[in-house]
């Protein structure tokens, strides 16, 4: 309990004391409370007080999303992520309901014990994966997502994103890996099913957003999706009784959460620093950032490195482990298994090649090139308390990313509580190596390839700034010989998006008009909708309102008729008792 | 012995760079063959590296200071990729420090800072070759980590080295080898930027794709980016060559071994560069959004491999 306490909380500790840096005072009250909320979740011991510590997280962060509530697009995804956090929350009410009533009490203790048939289990696992999946943004329950992230202040974007989507992670993993007792591999291809979907659609959207803190809300439904592809493994191997490869996924899943907390949180902040200076979050007024804000410039690429899952940082490690795991796939004894794995595999690295699109145009655009309007043109260094907490993150990445060995041998706690067994061998030879399966198997020096890496650099740099040659003349840019370029004529981060978006336009609901040719001064028009509305949520809102439509039937305002129906459901209820 | 084995894998990175622009040199001397011209000697790149080498570098007022980084990075990283990859002998101590799924992340790694290179100076070229790069590398790395995913499921590892122990230990034609075979092809044309997805003696703006994100580049930063990308080239056909086609590979580190080891993989990439000359002079470029097509069809042989593996191999 408290491994995973531990294991959780860490990056929310380290984002705790950095919070009060830009913080107003009226948000002070909200943002504390939301902290203690998702503590006393990860505390709770029984379900009663997790539901409330829950519902104290969401309702807080109602508050913290609704802050600049004059904004009328802030009301409206406050109020959407109100609605959607208590559909989730009900169903996991439902789901804890459902233990509870075969272990006869609310005690996680009650429930571990309780004779499950496997119906039933399905039936609370399905509840718990909608309630839990729905906070931690899974496609299609993401809708909420990209709209509550980017209106809340950044530093609060940052809480929610690298820990309350992770709260509802720890959620999942207690539910389901504790709580339910024995799994079912049927949940685990769901689970990666729907985490492949995830992870797909969420940076597909991503690379299209302009909008900053929107596209780092979408790339969070991605990361959660491979969060839960890491999951769904471990639940098939354990379900088909391969015990150590579903430690490995696991661990590789938990490796995730704590990466996707630490780089998604220094994202945010660099954002946040970028609305501080410039008070801009569209890309297409961004550019040239890196020269006026070098520290935030320099942890932001650090960020996007992590994120996009390169060695020698973070994300590498855990996407690593995760495709080892994947390939361990022809222990399994099922051929649809075996062949439902690898494709899984091909998302995953399709993913992760679309998240390095991703940040090479955010990066590119927001802190390379020209600045494209004057705000940006002037920006200034952000203030030194949050450069501090940008540059505390970036550190941990990297550590996180050249000592996997250290990092597992903390996170092996977690497993070895849950699942009954750690990943020793991880570490079996020595801190240079990590080797999830064996030495011959697969085996990573983070450590080995960080110095060689510096090494040659070295190298490099003394052998070629020897001499004569060592000068560099400025002079204007050559660009093929043509006047010198302007900001107007860099590439913008639709522009650069715009291959990516002919061949995956099926995916989106996209609109794109350029006016007619006879108009002095023609515009391009785009818009880019989410295919989930069209899809998943106007059938549901449809299905509602008929049937509310229905319901209203009842009501005909004639106070005879009420009584009528008052009788009747007394007379019912009575025959139902008796 | 592990002293031994060091210096082989120190050997065999330096082997990398020096030998690398001599197959760029040889697949150009062979193209000019086919076209019925003289064509430049073998020994050219070398030369244009050299002059460049010696040559003032000029860097654009709007660069920023990763403008200057990047070619280091981008030489350093797929150098360090390079050397991982089993050239001469099989067992090399580089091959554990970084597996085939670091080889793709180092190789991404400096695809990544190519990019952002080319979008740094704020031309339109730039941008253009860097979205370009990124769509057609968003395609082809997951296609080369299934080609390759094939090879460690059958090998249960995804140690290079391993891998090619277990090619020369049962040798046998198996379907998913030819698929992955197929898959890893078309995937290297289109990382090395090579006909019919880019074309590397294109300057003609609107078609280029790696040479767009270059050409603020001049004296030995662009040096350096050459370098890599032909270093790149010679990655890829070593992988290639070695993997499917380990006949002679060294393997141990006494002299004679490490001779036939040479000779053998001189041999295959000579043949490798030939076909790749004739391939180039055969097909045209196709158009960019063509090529999105190219690496489906790579992914989906890749994936065939993949499958055809787990479920025809796997269980006989």
């Amino acid at each position: 309990m408290v491994s995973v306490a531990v294991g959780l909380y860490g990056p929310a500790y380290v984002r705790g004391f950095e919070h009060g840096r830009d913080s107003l005072t009226a948000l002070g009250g909200f943002a504390g409370l939301f902290l203690s909320g998702m503590l006393l979740v990860v505390l709770a011991d029984d379900a009663f007080l997790f539901m409330v510590a829950w519902e104290v997280m969401s309702l807080s962060s109602y508050f913290l999303v609704a802050f600049q509530h004059e904004n009328a697009a802030n009301r409206r995804a406050a109020f959407l992520y109100l609605l959607m956090a208590h559909i989730g929350g009900l169903a996991i009410l439902l789901g804890y309901g459902v233990l509870a009533s075969f272990g006869g009490g609310f005690a996680f203790e009650a429930m571990r014990a309780a004779p499950l048939t496997p119906g039933w289990a399905s039936v609370a696992f399905v509840l718990a994966f909608i309630g839990f999946g729905m906070k931690a943004g899974l496609v299609p329950l993401h809708a909420w997502l990209p709209e509550a992230h980017p209106a809340a202040p950044s530093h609060i974007s940052a809480l929610m994103s690298g820990v309350m989507l992770k709260v509802a992670v720890y959620g999942f993993i207690r539910f389901v890996f504790d709580l339910l007792g024995e799994v079912q591999w049927q949940w685990g291809v769901a689970v990666l099913a729907i985490g492949s979907v995830s992870a797909l659609t969420g940076v597909l959207a991503a690379l299209l957003q302009t909008d900053l803190k929107r596209l780092l809300a979408y790339s969070s439904v991605e990361n959660l999706g491979i969060i839960f592809i890491g999951l769904g493994l471990a639940l098939v191997f354990l379900g088909t009784g391969h015990a150590p490869l579903g430690t490995l996924a696991f661990v590789a899943a938990l490796y995730h959460v704590l990466n996707h907390a630490l780089f998604k949180g220094l994202l945010f902040l660099g954002a946040g620093a970028i609305l501080h200076s410039t008070h801009e979050r569209d890309l297409e007024q961004m550019g040239g950032l890196l020269r006026r804000m070098p520290w935030t410039g320099l942890f932001f690429l650090i960020g996007c490195i992590a994120i996009a899952a390169l060695p020698p940082f973070n994300g590498f490690v855990s996407e690593w482990l995760t495709f080892q795991a994947a390939l361990q796939t022809w222990q399994l004894e099922s051929g649809v298994l075996r062949s439902l794995i690898p494709i899984v595999s091909a998302v995953l690295a399709l993913t992760g090649a679309l998240v390095a699109a991703t940040f090479v145009k955010v990066y590119g655009v927001a802190f390379l090139g020209q600045a494209r309007s004057r705000h940006v043109r002037h920006a200034r260094q952000v203030p030194f308390g949050m450069r501090a907490g940008q540059g505390w993150l970036a550190g941990l990445c990297l550590l996180f990313g050249v000592l996997p060995t250290a990092v597992i041998s903390v996170i092996d706690g977690v497993p070895r509580q849950l699942l009954g067994a750690g990943l020793p061998q991880a570490a079996a030879h020595g801190w240079l190596w990590l080797t999830p399966v064996s030495p011959a198997t697969a085996s990573y020096s983070a450590p080995l390839v960080v110095v060689l890496l510096a090494v040659l650099t070295a190298l490099a740099l003394w052998s070629l700034r020897r001499g004569a040659v060592r000068r560099v003349r400025r002079c204007d840019a050559w660009d093929c010989g043509f006047a010198p370029p302007t900001a107007r004529m860099q590439y913008t981060a639709t522009a650069f998006a715009q291959p990516i978006r002919q061949v995956f336009g099926l995916l989106f609901h996209i609109e794109e008009s350029v006016g007619r040719r006879e108009d002095g001064a023609p515009r391009y028009q785009l818009s880019i909708g989410d295919r989930s509305w069209d899809l998943f949520y106007a059938p549901v809102m449809r299905a509602v309102e008929s049937a509310s439509r229905r319901v209203v039937r009842l009501q005909s305002g004639n106070v005879r008729v009420y009584l009528g129906w008052t009788l009747a459901t007394l007379v019912l209820l009575l025959w139902i008792i008796s | 012995m592990t002293a031994v084995a060091w210096g082989a894998a120190l050997l065999q990175a330096l082997l990398y760079a020096a030998l690398a622009p001599l197959l760029v040199g040889w697949i150009r001397k062979v193209k000019a063959r086919l076209q019925n011209r003289r064509g430049a000697p073998v020994l050219q790149p070398y030369r244009d590296l050299r002059k460049l080498l010696v040559k003032e570098a000029r860097v654009a007022h709007t660069a920023s200071p990763l403008f200057r980084a990047a070619p280091y990075i981008v030489f350093v990283t797929t150098w360090l990729a390079a050397s991982t990859v089993p050239l001469v002998a099989v067992s090399l101590p580089t091959a554990a420090i970084a597996d085939i799924i670091v080889l793709v992340g180092l190789l991404a790694l400096a695809r990544f800072f190519l990019a952002l290179a080319g979008m740094d100076v704020g031309t339109a070229f730039g941008g253009m070759g860097a979205s370009r790069e990124m769509l057609v590398s968003a395609l082809a790395e997951p296609a080369m980590l299934m080609a390759v995913f094939t090879l460690a499921m059958s090998a249960h590892s995804t140690n290079l080295a391993s891998v090619i122990d277990y090619q020369l230990g049962a040798f046998a034609l198996r379907p998913s080898f030819l698929f992955a075979l197929g898959g890893l092809i078309l995937v290297a044309i289109a990382e090395t930027g090579r006909i019919p997805v880019d074309n590397p003696a294109t300057h003609l703006e609107l078609t280029m794709i790696h040479e767009a994100m270059l050409l603020e580049y001049s004296g030995r930063h662009l040096a350096l980016m050459e370098w890599a990308a032909q270093l790149k080239l010679l990655l890829y056909g070593a992988l290639i060559a070695n993997i499917f086609f380990p006949w002679g590979i060294g393997q141990s580190f006494t002299p004679a071994d490490l001779g036939i080891g040479l000779a053998a993989v001189f041999l295959k990439l000579l043949a490798l560069g030939a076909a790749l000359a004739i391939g180039e002079t055969v097909l045209a470029k196709m158009r960019l959004f063509r090529a999105p097509a190219f690496l489906n069809l790579a992914l989906l042989l890749a994936l065939l491999g993949l499958l055809s593996h787990v479920i025809l191999e796997v269980g006989a």
